[in-house]
């Protein structure tokens, strides 16, 4: 589906424009800019309200990135459980930093607060699918999953 | 020795939480049925007679809430359920949704035939995407077999923003809206979601509703802490040897929360500190773990229960570096509205990072303290009041961990 379509079908939705962009997200990954003024148009605001909107939310980016993003948990249980060795593993696999994506654009690496797994520290979650008590060795065959 | 006790978690690992059946039998809906019969003044009196207090942190007097909007007049009125579960630690609205989705449709169902609502909805933090499925499958369940009359409810996803849990900025949030919180009064009872009156509860509230409406009100209220009575679902992270949950009575203390429960702490270490209501929760030493859990006993040491969340660190653990990382939570998540909170939260995380790199003093101590306090009323929300807490808690407990740091 092209993003208008995907926006449209959301038309008439009160207070809709949210789930548009995570429609959007599912498609693309990220909020292109020629969606947000789509959004704005369909939600009747202007094209500022619809950017406002999508910068507001941690889980949608205006910029492109890859395909497969990829959260770590930095909260705080999860960061007493050794997340920071899990970034280094991360950075390590898929050679770029936190908040960058891989050249061949299939992954992005971000950090994320607590996503409601906390029984099992550090976790990791790849869109939006959790992954529990991850640890460095864990990471290659993880990341794998989605080559 | 404290037990533990099920209410919310009652039919955990006993339904198949898809199998509308499963929960009839467990006497699923007959509340709802219960409810339907009686008159909506009546039905609210039991629920205030109760005494269950919100567990979504604030603590207040659910049937109250629900009576200011059932007192007001509008043509449409709504239910909301908070189940944007962002306090870090936290999961136990998930654990209900996920193993007995039914019973948070009941719940709300009986608050909307209380309140003459007719819409419904469940903002579910966009975390749990997995979740919209179940809960989508248990709406469509309780609509076919008729259980649910004259009222719908639909499934809205957040989007990765802690403030959203605030009951104001999620009603933003529905709206389509940057999710800021809005000036208080008017409250939502009055004048919520699209100005309409509107109730927002979180998912245990409105879990106990079924069990207080078959049981009756002098049961619940006769259980646990009589000032907030019922049960608590806790949530263990951090240096505990049982990482897990588990639902008490409020009389429960929290040495019995941490080293009941718990298990108490790994590796022969000793305790140092835990926190508890999530990351905007006091730190708290060893000599208040006497403490029962309940609302009111927790404010009286200067704590909150919140969400429940239970995150302990031991001996081992360099507080002042929680404390940092902690600050930048609050940083990241400020919602930018208000000034004491938008520079507040930097500010502190700016001083926190200069003392855990080694290059403090006592002056900066002094900062945190004023800024702190200054925040904890200038603040337009809960969160913004609620950030200085872990960082004046820790110097206030720990500050030989503060000076340690000092070159
Ligand atoms: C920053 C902030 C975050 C909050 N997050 C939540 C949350 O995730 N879930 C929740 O139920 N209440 C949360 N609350 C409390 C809500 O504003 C509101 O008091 C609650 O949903 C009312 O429901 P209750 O009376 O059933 O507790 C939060 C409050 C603040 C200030
Ligand atoms: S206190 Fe913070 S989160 Fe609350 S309105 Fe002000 S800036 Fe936003
Ligand atoms: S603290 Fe990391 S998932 Fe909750």
């Amino acid at each position: 589906m092209d993003y208008k379509e995907i926006i449209a079908q959301y038309d008439g939705k009160a207070g809709g424009i949210i789930e548009a962009y995570h429609a959007l997200l599912r498609e693309f990954s990220y909020l292109p800019e020629e969606a947000i003024a789509e959004a704005a148009r369909i939600f009747k605001l202007s094209t500022a309200e619809a950017y406002g909107i999508a910068t507001f939310y941690s889980m949608f980016s205006v910029e492109a990135r890859g395909k497969n993003v990829v959260r770590i948990c930095e909260s705080a249980p999860c960061h007493v459980a050794g997340a920071s060795d899990v970034v280094a593993a991360l950075e390590r696999e898929l050679g770029i930093k936190m908040g960058e994506s891989t050249a061949d654009g299939k992954f992005a690496l971000e950090f994320t607060e607590c996503v409601g797994q906390c029984q099992a520290t550090p976790v990791i979650t790849i869109n939006g699918k959790p992954y529990l008590d991850v640890s460095p060795a864990k990471i290659p065959a993880i990341i794998a999953e989605y080559k | 020795m404290a037990e533990e006790m099920r209410i919310v978690l009652r039919n955990y690992g006993k339904i198949a939480p898809l199998k509308i059946d499963d929960y009839l039998t467990q006497g699923g809906y007959k509340s709802l049925e219960k409810a339907r019969a009686m008159n909506t003044a009546d039905l609210i009196a039991e629920v205030k007679k109760s005494n269950l207090r919100g567990r979504g942190g604030a603590g207040f007097n659910c049937g109250m809430k629900w009576s200011f909007a059932a007192g007001a007049q509008a043509d449409q009125k709504y239910v909301i359920c908070n189940a944007d579960e962002g306090e870090p630690g936290t999961y136990k609205d998930r654990l209900i949704m996920e193993n007995d989705p039914h019973t948070l449709i009941e719940g709300m169902a009986i608050c909307a035939y209380a309140i003459g609502a007719t819409q419904g909805y469940i903002y579910l933090r966009g975390e749990y995407p997995f979740l919209i499925s179940t809960l989508n499958t248990a709406i469509n369940q309780a609509r076919e077999k008729g259980l649910v009359k004259n009222f719908d409810i639909e499934v809205r996803s957040g989007a990765g923003a802690y403030v959203c849990g605030e009951e104001t900025a999620l009603i933003e949030s529905i709206e389509g809206k940057r999710g800021e919180p809005r000036f208080k009064p008017p409250y939502p009872p009055s004048e919520g979601l699209w100005s309409k009156p509107t109730i927002v509860n979180n998912v245990e509230t409105f879990a106990n509703i079924p069990v207080i409406i078959e049981k009756g009100a002098d049961w619940y209220a006769s259980i646990g802490n009589p000032a907030y009575p019922g049960t608590k679902v806790f949530t263990l992270t951090g240096d505990v040897n049982n990482r897990t949950f588990f639902e008490v009575p409020t009389s429960t203390t929290i040495r019995e929360i941490v080293f009941q429960f718990g298990g108490g702490i790994p590796g022969g270490k000793k305790f140092k500190a835990v926190q508890i209501g999530g990351t905007s929760g006091a730190f708290i030493p060893e000599a208040l773990l006497d403490t029962p859990v309940a609302f009111d006993s927790m404010s009286a040491i200067g704590a909150t229960l919140g969400s429940g969340a239970t995150f302990v660190i031991d001996e081992s653990r360099d507080v002042v570096d929680v404390a940092t990382r902690i600050a930048g939570f609050f940083e990241h998540e400020s919602c930018g509205k208000c000034a004491p909170c938008r520079e507040g939260t930097a500010r502190t995380a700016e001083l926190m990072e200069k003392i855990n790199e080694g290059r403090g003093s006592n002056k900066d101590i002094a900062l945190l303290e004023k800024l702190g306090n200054v925040m904890s009323y200038s603040c337009l929300c809960g969160l913004g009041q609620a950030a200085p807490a872990p960082v004046l808690t820790t110097i206030k407990h720990f500050k030989a961990d503060y000076e340690a740091k000092f070159m």
